[in-house]
């Protein structure tokens, strides 16, 4: 084990593919001589050269299309998009093309490639850059979408999407990036599609992703002190989703929360949480709870930010509230 | 490739034997899309289609001079550049139809005609979008040292589009091997495209914007657009970079559908159709010697092929509703959760 920030993690994890595989490329706006808008890529210029590390224009739908074109024809590229936001302008590439065409073609065309992204809130830049955008990509056929919450997921996860012989965007948290945690030295590939007990408890679930991770683990801490105890999942990955870890978790609990940072309407939690109500009716001994960011678009103060993505405070209160 | 020149008749001598080629691919694609039309109007083509009729020349063109690995990227007005690359026509025939013998078994339906083993990467139905796409598949074959060259084309209402610009922009700073081929019919979709167009040549007139030089020829005009095919080829091939050509022409029919195109003034159809591609090169080869049986054979032949195809097409069954949760996954499934 070594001890990484999330960034030299995630630098980490591509390396170790560019290493493996001289079929992973990796292109985006900064991503070679800057060493990525987040420091995220650095060394992998130095490393690999610049025709495997490749600075692009300002330009997100020839990123993507780029991608996707050279992902049908025998390479694996890995595209970052600087911040999630940005999603928005190369929408069409994702949603329409890269996630519809293997379906479209009956099988014929199959795109092993990576969409990175810097997702979250956090830094106080306000609605257009701020964004937690999985429950997009989450909504769309075709894609498949992880968000890793430690270093060791950020290498493990990255690792295993780049093997993965279809699309996966890979959600970066922001404000993650300088956390540290232990990564395992050597190869390191996690599989997509298991989600992780980080805490075990009996009294209720609380299911978080990405940054929404530790703030769970710190309110379990606290709610301890208050005699709950709380069990947390990590869901690591939303799709593919691992219901399993989560309904016997639930099972055992009867109680489930989620917490999570995108505004209300159609989160990744409301559809965890209606699995729940349609499957697990009967173990539950009251309402599901979803802890989210309110259906504004984030404000950029520190005081305003704070008060709308969901805190450990809140996780709390709105957890002694529900179970009385 | 497969021999286009093969048929009943030999060619004539003293003609260029690719000439012949081009005008039997030309008379193949002519008689398909004049099949699918009366098959749209039987009820029997669903959903929507947008044929090529009387743009012939240059999918034909770019057909004949692409290596057998090249790639084509075109978009929902693409039955023509996937019959080009060699693609059967009972299978096209059969995706119009949404039958289980469509070229991908009535999954994708006529706007997204694709067939990997012939090099036809996809017909896309967003304005633009396969723009930046074929850049990506030219990066590869550039990356790989594959000496593959994409193709990719698009319509003039394409270039309003910012995915355009960019595609263009990348191709060129990365030199990468793809022609980019503007087929102006003069409308997007009911619109003429000057009306919402800065500059005349709404690809040409751009291409200095990205360091290219401009590059218009007469798309009705087959041997003029087998010249620019070859040379724009020859250029990507070579490591010369990105081509960006338009080729003004004109389409016989409506956008879409039954659509009658009343917006177009009667004189300008009149005038166009009196430079029927197929037409002028029917002329053009006759002049130069080709005698009159050969036209008459290959017309027979292209026309007793239309049949077959639309009589295994026909035949073919309605697909299994068996196949709808496959293959959204390259495991062949659909599995979202455990
Ligand atoms: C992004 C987008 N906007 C609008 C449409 C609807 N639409 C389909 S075809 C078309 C006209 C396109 O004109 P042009 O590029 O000249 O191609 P043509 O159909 O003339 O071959 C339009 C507006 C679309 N498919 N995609
Ligand atoms: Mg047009």
């Amino acid at each position: 084990m070594a001890e990484l920030t999330y960034r030299q993690a995630v630098a980490e994890g591509i390396a170790q593919e560019m290493e493996r595989d001289p079929l992973v490329f990796l292109l985006g706006e900064d991503v070679a001589d800057a060493g990525g808008a987040f420091k995220a890529t650095v060394g992998l210029l130095e490393r690999f050269g610049p025709e495997r590390v490749r600075d692009t224009p300002i330009s997100e739908e020839a990123i993507v299309g780029a991608a996707m074109g050279a992902a049908m024809t025998g390479l694996r590229p890995i595209a970052e998009i600087m911040f999630s936001d940005f999603l928005a302008t190369c929408w069409d590439l994702i949603a329409n093309q890269i996630a519809k065409t293997r379906y479209m073609t009956n099988g014929q065309i199959s795109l092993p490639l990576v969409i990175r992204t810097a997702n979250g809130a956090g830094s106080r830049f306000g609605a257009q850059h701020s964004q937690s955008l999985e429950s997009w990509a989450m909504a769309v056929p075709g894609l498949k979408v992880v968000a890793p919450a430690t270093p060791a997921d950020a290498k493990g996860l990255l690792a295993g999407a780049i093997r993965e012989p279809d699309p996966v965007i890979v959600f970066e948290h922001k404000s993650l990036y300088a956390s540290k945690g232990e990564v395992p030295e050597g190869e390191h590939v996690e599989e997509l599609g298991r989600a992780l007990v980080r805490r075990a408890g009996e009294d209720v679930t609380i299911v978080a992703l990405a940054a929404m991770v530790p703030r769970a683990l710190d309110a379990a801490e606290r709610l301890r002190e208050e005699g709950v105890d709380a069990e947390v999942i990590d869901v690591r990955s939303l799709v593919p989703l691992d219901m399993s870890t989560i309904a016997s978790s639930v099972a055992k609990t009867s109680r489930m929360f989620t917490v999570e940072e995108n505004p209300r309407l159609c989160g990744w939690g409301a559809e965890i949480a209606s699995i729940v109500a349609e499957g697990l009716f009967d173990d539950l001994d009251g309402p599901i709870v979803r802890i989210t960011t309110p259906h504004v678009p984030l404000p950029a103060a520190d005081e305003l930010e704070d008060a709308t993505v969901p805190s450990v405070e809140r996780i709390v209160r709105a957890v002694l509230a529900a179970i009385g | 490739m497969e021999d286009l020149t093969a048929g009943a008749a030999p060619p004539a001598s003293g003609i260029d034997p690719g000439r012949i080629e081009l005008y039997r691919l030309m008379a193949r694609l002519r008689a398909f899309e004049k099949r699918a039309y009366d098959l749209f109007l039987q009820n029997l083509v669903k959903g929507t289609s947008h044929l090529g009729l009387g743009q012939e020349a240059i999918a034909a063109a770019y057909g004949v001079a692409m290596r057998a690995d090249d790639y084509t990227f075109c978009t929902y007005r693409g039955h023509d550049h996937t019959l080009a690359r060699g693609v059967p026509m009972a299978p096209v025939m059969a995706e119009l139809l949404g039958r289980e013998g469509g070229l991908m078994g009535g999954k994708g339906g006529s706007m997204h005609l694709t067939s990997v083993a012939h090099g036809m990467m996809g017909s896309y139905a967003i304005v633009g979008a396969h723009l930046p796409i074929a850049a990506g598949a030219a990066w590869s074959a550039q990356v790989r040292g594959s000496g593959q060259v994409a193709v990719c084309f698009f319509g003039d209402g394409a270039t309003n589009i910012g995915a355009f610009h960019e595609a263009l922009n990348l191709a060129a700073v990365w030199r990468l091997p793809v022609v980019f081929v503007c087929e102006n019919n003069l409308y997007m979709e009911y619109t003429p495209i000057e009306a919402v167009t800065a500059v005349k040549h709404p690809a040409a007139d751009r291409a200095s914007a990205y360091g290219l030089e401009s590059i218009l020829v007469d798309g009705n005009d087959a041997d003029a657009m087998l010249d620019v095919a070859r040379s724009t080829i020859g250029r990507a091939r070579d490591g010369e970079g990105p081509s960006l050509v338009e080729a003004v022409t004109y389409r016989h029919g409506g956008h879409s559908r039954a659509d009658p195109a009343k917006y177009r003034p009667e004189s300008e159809v009149q005038e166009w159709f009196a430079r029927d591609p197929v037409l002028l090169y029917r002329t053009a080869l006759e002049a130069a010697g080709a005698p009159t049986e050969l036209f008459t054979a290959i017309e027979a032949d292209a026309d007793r092929e239309v049949d077959e195809a639309t009589e295994i097409a026909t035949a073919s069954p309605r697909p299994s509703v068996s196949i709808i949760d496959r293959d959204v996954w390259s495991d062949g499934g659909s599995a979202w959760r455990n």
